[in-house]
């Protein structure tokens, strides 16, 4: 049985009205599943709140007409009753959306999508829950410290800040993130704790890992060969930037389920192999050499058969300004196919910083378009007629084919660019 | 096999731990890989829809799951969640390995789950076969479908 304390209690019985009872009964429910033994205090939530779909909106009519409490209430609290929702304790901010509001009918959304949508954004402004919107909210203003207890969704976002940070979050999901948002707690469970966190797989490199491409491969080729457990990565002789561990976390959280990797001499709880490992001792060691790489590129090309693209894709996870540079400088002097287009996505903040550089405009004076809050997958939004996507993302390459019934190309950002301006696709394993 | 572990009628008896109580039975769907929830399910039609996983294209719904955990979108929950709403969830779900995916999606999917059995059940289960799932005594009965 968890334990409680006094004040969590107090918000179980009532004492701080029914928004932060229902949201504590659901955290508790959720850590007697887990096998907690107690809560522990956060101060950093990266969710959902509210989010609704047409689909969720139609069906909780019957409710308020299906507004944002009784979707907050019913879906994200799993309440059986709709209960007023209290202005959040803890600092929370709003992970992606479903459309950019400034382009929902580019994305193919409809205005009554699109009023919905402007409708839960007041509310969660009212709740005090900052509107990031984004699936990299480290790059737009909450970047946690090492050892802060966090509640993040998002599976690139936790596996960054677990990772690279040294933050402590696990994978939290819509309704824990929306419950801790009201009560400031999560279950003390896995890695919110030491033992939890020492590698449990080691994977040793044996080929150069420096490119975006190659950072990605290697994250997706991982996620395959540890699954949900922890890797101890070695043998790698360069030095990532964040970009890279973004892209790399990325794709091995959707292989497989990797939350938190170690790097040796890179991440900060890996100083060592030793000290990676701690009391462990490695399940199994795996080799990544070049015939893994040449399978792993294989495997995430498996999906494009038709060398004619109309669509490209970039910004997954969201890009950087970085890599908004990037591209404006790969598109300088070319335009984008009178058959292709190109969409790159992005959060606003870091729109915001390219607008005033000048990369907005760059990018659509070339026919490409910089989009904010969601992406393709997340917003189930390609152009009309869409048959063969090229993407630089392996996280992107894993899940858009399948959900779209499309074909789909990965490769670098430039044969990406290049995809876009012929038409055609001319990306190799280099 | 020992003899406690078998039942009558020629039923195997699995002992495991609660995640969400109650007590329910049906015909089991067994697959040794993991299941990714958002992207990886289809929650209005209770189907798998990942590229490569061996149930591409299988429904889950009225089945008692039977899966080595899962792994994915933290979309998990959310996905599994709305199944339940769509009246296309499992009856039940049987795992392996505990992860906060698979635990707040079986609670917000109020559906009997168990893990941490004294034997697995991926070795044990075959789809087709008879499940009961009493979730609040731990234990899980296997009726073998008949060999054909």
């Amino acid at each position: 049985m968890v334990k409680l304390a006094d004040d969590e209690k107090a918000m179980l019985d009532g004492k701080e009205g029914p928004g932060k009872q229902k949201a504590m009964e659901l955290l508790v429910r959720y850590a007697e599943a887990l096998g907690a033994e107690r809560f522990v205090a956060t101060n950093n939530i990266a969710g959902v709140p509210g989010s609704s779909t047409l689909f969720l909106k139609d069906y909780y009519k019957d409710h308020q007409g299906g507004n944002y409490e009784a979707i907050f209430s019913l879906f994200d609290l799993d309440s059986d009753e709709v209960v007023p929702v209290p202005k959040v304790t803890a600092y929370s901010c709003h992970l992606q959306g479903g459309m950019d509001p400034n382009e929902y009918e580019v994305l193919g959304k409809t205005r009554e999508a699109f009023e919905h949508q402007q409708q839960d954004e007041a509310a969660v402004a009212d709740l005090g829950i900052q509107i990031m919107k984004t699936c990299t909210p480290y790059l737009a203003g909450n970047v946690p410290v090492k050892g802060e207890h966090c509640a993040w969704m998002e599976s690139s976002a936790v596996v960054f800040c677990n990772s690279v940070i040294g933050g402590r979050t696990n994978t939290e999901g819509r309704e824990s993130t929306s419950s801790a948002m009201l009560t400031g707690r999560v279950p003390d469970w896995g890695f919110h704790r030491d033992e939890y966190r020492f590698g449990t797989h080691a994977i040793e490199v044996e080929v150069p890992i420096e490119s975006m491409m190659d950072w990605g491969m290697l994250g997706y080729f991982t996620g395959y060969a540890v699954e949900e457990n922890i890797p101890v990565i070695t043998g790698v002789n360069y030095q990532p930037n964040l970009i890279r561990h973004k892209h790399f976390g990325a794709a091995a959280a959707s292989s497989g389920g990797v939350e938190l990797y170690h790097m040796v001499g890179i991440t900060p709880e890996a100083p060592t192999r030793e000290a990676a490992f701690g009391r462990n001792k490695p399940v199994e060691t795996i080799k990544y050499g070049p015939a893994e790489r040449r399978e792993i590129y294989d495997m995430l090309n498996s999906n494009g058969t038709s060398e004619d693209v109309d669509f490209v894709m970039l910004g997954c996870p969201h890009a950087s300004i970085e890599q908004i540079w990037e591209v404006a400088n790969l598109l300088d002097g070319k335009k984008v196919g009178p058959n292709t287009r190109l969409w790159l996505f992005t959060s606003r903040s870091v729109k915001s910083m390219a607008d005033t550089n000048g990369y907005t405009k760059a990018i659509r004076d070339a026919g490409g378009l910089i989009l904010t809050d969601t992406c393709s997958a997340i917003g189930l939004a390609v152009p009309k007629g869409t048959k063969v996507v090229a993407l630089d993302s392996a996280k992107q390459s894993h899940y858009l084919p399948a959900m779209m019934g499309i074909e789909a190309w990965f490769g670098t950002t430039k044969d990406c660019i290049d995809a876009a301006v012929t038409g055609r696709w001319h990306g190799e394993l280099r | 096999m020992s003899v406690d572990t078998i039942g009558r009628n020629d039923t195997i008896i699995l002992h495991g731990r609660k995640v969400v109580g109650g007590v329910t039975e049906g015909e089991a769907l067994v697959t040794h890989d993991t299941i990714s929830g958002w992207g990886g399910i289809n929650s209005m039609t209770g189907t798998v829809i990942e590229t490569r996983h061996e149930l591409r294209g299988v429904s889950f719904k009225d089945k008692i799951l039977v899966f080595p955990g899962a792994k994915g979108s933290s979309g998990w929950s959310a996905a599994f969640h709305t199944t339940r709403l769509t009246k296309t969830a499992p009856k039940a779900m049987l795992f392996n390995v505990m992860t906060t995916k698979i635990a707040l999606g079986a609670v917000v999917m109020r559906i009997p789950t168990m893990t941490e059995f004294d034997r697995d059940p991926l070795d044990l289960i075959e789809t087709g076969d008879w499940v009961k799932v009493d979730a609040d005594r731990g234990t899980v009965e296997i009726t073998k479908k008949a060999k054909t």
